[in-house]
């Protein structure tokens, strides 16, 4: 049923006409991800503004937010959203603006090694702080 | 059109700030001293007006997606588009005026 209408909608859509199934999920991907996110990264700016205060965050901050696992994968959910929905735009407008088919595959390989390198930074410090050496010394 | 072109744009903006923030965030790694020491970028006034461009950048990008999916998934709408975007306009006004009062009252020592 959500399948046939998001189709439908895609196919009657504006813009570039569907190529494959990839473009279909990737379509879908991205409002599904932007309801996600017009949640977890509008509350995020309300949050560290409204009730931290951007002039208060520093080290001890970080620390005391990651002492809640809720709190962590609530970031972990930001970061993945977030940058999946951010990269897969930028491959979009890629598309639309570099034409030739051989530099369009070496930008969008790029885009991918930046996107699996920040995830990867982002998923790292969720995961291992503070059981890293600078966090234990906190301790 | 110009709708689309400050999806667009805003977009772009929100996903560089966004590369900047994973990297700041991942300096933790390095300790309080490392961490805290980039931190005057984030104390510095013309921050808070870079954020104000965040915010916007966020809560246009935000109404604005939203915007679409409904025409997406109600495709008469499309012809109203107009008055869809005045709609979406009422919405964002206010939620921007307030958030931008928020993001720099700290600027005047409140």
């Amino acid at each position: 049923m959500m399948r046939d209408g998001a189709i439908r909608a895609f196919e009657g859509r504006r813009g570039r006409p569907p190529s494959g199934n990839f473009e279909l999920y990737s379509w879908f991907f991205m409002r599904l991800s932007g309801v996600v996110l017009l949640g977890l990264a509008v509350f995020h700016l309300f949050w560290m503004h409204m009730v931290i205060g951007v002039e208060n965050i520093d080290f001890a901050v970080v620390v005391e937010r990651w002492k809640n696992p809720l709190w962590r994968l609530y970031d972990l959910f930001l970061l993945a959203f977030a940058l999946a929905h951010g990269m897969n735009g930028l491959r979009i407008v890629v598309d639309d603006y570099v034409h030739g088919p051989g530099w369009a595959a070496a930008v969008k390989s790029v885009l991918f090694v930046i996107f699996v390198a920040f995830l990867g930074m982002g998923a790292y410090i969720i995961f291992t702080f503070p059981l890293t050496a600078a966090g234990a010394a906190l301790r | 059109m110009w709708a689309w072109l400050l999806h667009r744009t805003t977009g772009l903006g929100i996903l560089l700030f966004l590369l900047l923030h994973i990297f700041d965030i991942f300096l933790v790694a390095f300790g309080p001293e490392v961490f805290n020491a980039l931190l005057f970028i984030y104390r510095a006034w013309w921050a808070r007006v870079l954020e104000v461009f965040l915010l916007f950048g966020v809560l246009f990008h935000a109404l604005n997606g939203l915007r679409l999916i409904i025409q997406d998934f109600w495709p008469a709408l499309w012809r109203y588009e107009r008055q869809m975007i005045l709609a979406e306009t009422i919405v964002f006004v206010p939620l921007f005026l307030w958030g931008t009062y928020v993001f720099l009252k700290p600027l005047f020592g409140e």
